[in-house]
Formats: C-alpha cells, sequence, structure tokens
C-alpha cells in the first residue's frame, strides 16, 4: 500500500492551489490515487457521524447531482454523511476525495475500505497532511477539517448537532471566505440544530442541489432525475409512508393500516426489487444508492 | 428430540435508543462493537426476529382491536392441532421439528411460492439454514391460516419476520 502513495510540497508542483492563498496549510501534504483538481468546481459536504434516515437520503441526493454536473465532492470518509456523500459521488459519475485524520496507509475507520478503494477506481483519491502510520487521534479531525474546506468552493453541511466536527469545517470556511450551505431541518431534531443555527446566522440554504450548482455558477442540465414509478394502491401506501422516514415494521403497520399478511407481502417483493433496504435490521427505509446507480 | 424454545431480547445500541437520534448517545463504532458481540451464525439460528418499538402512553392505553390471547390460543391450538394429525405415527408432533428430508414431504409450496422464496434466497443472500427455517416458519404460518398449501404471502411474512440473518448487523 506504501508504494502508491506520493507526497507534494507547498509551492511544487501538484499541490492543490486551492490551498495556497491560506498560510496555516499543510507544508507537505501524502495522496494516494488523484489529487483534486485546481479547475474543477468543488464542493465539500460534510456533516454527523450518527445521522438519520433524512439526512442519509439527502447526502446521497446533494452528492449524486452535483457530481453529475461534473462538481468533484470532498469529505472525510467518516462514518454516516461523509461517507454517503463520497457514496452519492460515485452514483453521479464523478471523482471524490477523501482528506484524512491519518496517515495515508490507514483506513479510518475500516469499515470504510470498500469505499475507499471503490473511490480509487473511479478517479478519486485520499489526501492527508499526517505521515505514514500516523493513526487517528481525536485531535486530527478537527486540523484535517480547514483542508476539506480550504479545498472547496461551497461547504455544504447535511446534519449536525449543536456541538458538532462538522461546525469547526463551517468556521474554517467562514474563515477562507468560502459560501456555506446548511440543508434545513425540523427545530425539535437535534441533528438538525447545528444546521438550523448556521442558517439563522446567515448561512445560505440548500433547499435543492440547484441552489448549490447555482452559486457555482453551473447550469443545471435536466430537471432532477428523481423519476417518479408508478406504484398501485399497496406498494404506493408503503413509499410514500417511508418517504425520508426509517420505519419498523410495526410502525409501518400503523402509518399504512395494511393488514401483516399484506404487508410483509408487499414490503418484500419492494425489497426483492431494490426499491427498499432493511438497514439495520427490521427497518426500513427508500434505496437511494440503488436509484442513481439504475439510470 | 430437541425441544428447545429459546427467545432472546436485545437492545440495538448500547444506550438502548438507536436510531431514535435525538436521544441516542452512542457512536457508530460503539454500536458496531455492540451488535458485533453476536455472532452471524447465532442468528442465523433465529427463527423469528421482529422489532419492538418504545409506546407511548395513549399507545399503552388505547385498545386497537386486535386480536386477544384468548383468540391466538385458539388460533394456536388450532394449528397443533392440525400439526398432530399430519405427524400422526410420526416421532415427531411440530413443524419445528422436521429434517430437511421431511421438509420436503410435508411442506409443498405453490409455484409463485417457490419462485418468490428462490429469489429470496439469492437476492438476500439466505444461509441453507435459513431456507428450511423459513419453510417451516412458513408451514406453521399457513397452518395457522389452516391453508393446505404454502403460499407466497406465507413466504413473504416468514422471510420479513427473519431479519436477523438477512444481512450483518451494520448501522
Amino acid at each position: 500500500m506504501r508504494a502508491d502513495v506520493v507526497y507534494y510540497d507547498r509551492g511544487c508542483e501538484g499541490y492543490p492551489k486551492r490551498l495556497m492563498p491560506y498560510k496555516n496549510m499543510p507544508d507537505r501534504l501524502y495522496s494516494k490515487g488523484a489529487v483534486p483538481s485546481d479547475e474543477k468546481p468543488t464542493v465539500a459536504i460534510v456533516g454527523a457521524r450518527m445521522c438519520s434516515a433524512y439526512g442519509r437520503s439527502q447526502a446521497l441526493r446533494f452528492a449524486r447531482v452535483l457530481s453529475e454536473h461534473g462538481v468533484q465532492i470532498i469529505s472525510g470518509l467518516a462514518y454516516g454523511i461523509d461517507a454517503l456523500a463520497h457514496r452519492g459521488a460515485l452514483n453521479g459519475g464523478g471523482a471524490t476525495f477523501a482528506v484524512l485524520g491519518c496517515g495515508a496507509d490507514i483506513c479510518y475507520p475500516k469499515e470504510n475500505y470498500p469505499l475507499l478503494l471503490d473511490m480509487l477506481e473511479h478517479g478519486g483519491g485520499i489526501l492527508t497532511e499526517f505521515p505514514h502510520g500516523d493513526p487517528p487521534r481525536s485531535w486530527h479531525f478537527p486540523l484535517r477539517n480547514r483542508v476539506i474546506s480550504a479545498l472547496s468552493d461551497v461547504v455544504l453541511i447535511i446534519e449536525a448537532k449543536e456541538k458538532s466536527g462538522s461546525l469547526i469545517t463551517a468556521d474554517y470556511a467562514l474563515e477562507q471566505g468560502k459560501t456555506i450551505f446548511a440543508l434545513p431541518g425540523r427545530v425539535n431534531d437535534q441533528l438538525s440544530a447545528g444546521c438550523n443555527r448556521l442558517i439563522a446566522q446567515g448561512a445560505s440554504i440548500a433547499l435543492s442541489p440547484t441552489d448549490v450548482l447555482e452559486e457555482l455558477g453551473i447550469a443545471e442540465k435536466a430537471e432532477e432525475t428523481e423519476t417518479a414509478v408508478c406504484y398501485s394502491k399497496e406498494p404506493g401506501k408503503i413509499m410514500a409512508a417511508l418517504q425520508g422516514n426509517r420505519l419498523s415494521m410495526a410502525e409501518l403497520q400503523k402509518k399504512t393500516g395494511l393488514e401483516f399478511l399484506v404487508l410483509t407481502q408487499v414490503l418484500l417483493r419492494l425489497e426483492l426489487e431494490g426499491r427498499v433496504v432493511e438497514n439495520p435490521p427490521g427497518w426500513y427505509e427508500i434505496n437511494r444508492e440503488n436509484r442513481g446507480k439504475k439510470k | 428430540m430437541d425441544c428447545i424454545k429459546m427467545v432472546v431480547t436485545m437492545n440495538p445500541c448500547p444506550c438502548g435508543f438507536y436510531p431514535d437520534m435525538n436521544r441516542c448517545t452512542c457512536t457508530p463504532g460503539d454500536i458496531n462493537r455492540y451488535l458485533g458481540k453476536i455472532s452471524q451464525p447465532f442468528l442465523d439460528r433465529m427463527d423469528l426476529c421482529v422489532h419492538v418499538e418504545p409506546l407511548s402512553y395513549e399507545e399503552l392505553k388505547e385498545n386497537r382491536g386486535e386480536s386477544t390471547s384468548a383468540q391466538m390460543r385458539r388460533a394456536v391450538q388450532k394449528a397443533q392441532k392440525l400439526q398432530q394429525e399430519r405427524y400422526q405415527g410420526q416421532k415427531i408432533r411440530f413443524n419445528s421439528e422436521l429434517s430437511v428430508k421431511e421438509v420436503q414431504e410435508y411442506c409443498h409450496l405453490t409455484r409463485e411460492a417457490e419462485q418468490l422464496l428462490a429469489q429470496a434466497f439469492a437476492q438476500l443472500k439466505l444461509s441453507a439454514r435459513a431456507y428450511h427455517g423459513i419453510i417451516k416458519t412458513a408451514r406453521t404460518i399457513a397452518d395457522l391460516e389452516g391453508a393446505e398449501l404454502i403460499g407466497s404471502a406465507h413466504i413473504s411474512e416468514a422471510v420479513c419476520l427473519r431479519s436477523a440473518d438477512k444481512k450483518i448487523w451494520r448501522l
């Protein structure tokens, strides 16, 4: 794994130009795979590790649509929103880059290793200021956030609690004069409290990927391709109930009013068709990943 | 005969509130470590697995017109009787005791149910043990309805009640 890691010193060729205007950037940047292009529009998508079904679906959606429009997606390869942002970008067919809080030879968390390989395979890469073998220490993560924001034109925050590492990224972005977008949420959702606070303080509201594209000066290609599939009665009820929610079987039954025998039958069919996924076991949600890939 | 009936419960995460993100205080690592304590081969042996919701006070009080314990008891007794008749003269009494060979003999699926099970087996990556477990559970569901053949509705319910081994436990 060591052989394919290269490093760029500040000011030398290959060192991202976007980092040059700022003083507190790393002097040496280790990289594996590609380095984000200096010319292409770039958006950082960050957010909570423990995210909600709403955050999951929106992270995938924003990353996919932006990626489809040639935007590079930067994030931190963490659990939750970060991983989904990378995944969404891959679904959109674009390159995506991760800035790590450890050496380039370590994949943290290790659960995201398959994702990392996918990213490397599809024109993306990883960047880190930490040398080989440097473990992921807790103080590394706030530090690498300044690189995430500096590499991007726009920072989009999907879900963040009132005290969240994503807000550190937002602080850096503000300092560096980047545009901050925040995904609005319900006022009683703790996971949206940080985003709503940012909006109250003047961040742009990310109502749809179009807003972010407009900020970047990119014309939207076509209507968002959330093709409405026509469902018959029962599947329609289930899909409507699952819209933006993650529900257990009991909750689904309550919401749809279907008989258990009917519910399980339709649910299994939807699952086998790849429209619904069970994650974690016993909880159902709409399968967004699949939809992006199918097109 | 192995007639052990095992009923177990566990929490979705160390604090018990996941996926209610307003209350759960666990980190992803906490949850993965916690769920990782239960091995997949162990989960594979669970024939029924359901998620139970916390109830609000209103829901606890409310009578939703669902079947009472007495009604359920009658339905279960009826199904038991059916099984006793079916396995008369055999060494076994209940569906759960069916061997692989006996499953083929006593558990006939409709064509539709067969196709559904084949699809579920491939796509949900079920184990051989899960396959037989599902058929036996579906046999019981059919018995509760008094149905001779196992239909796709019975298979569906049996598969949905087996969420434990459909995928590895993860976030």
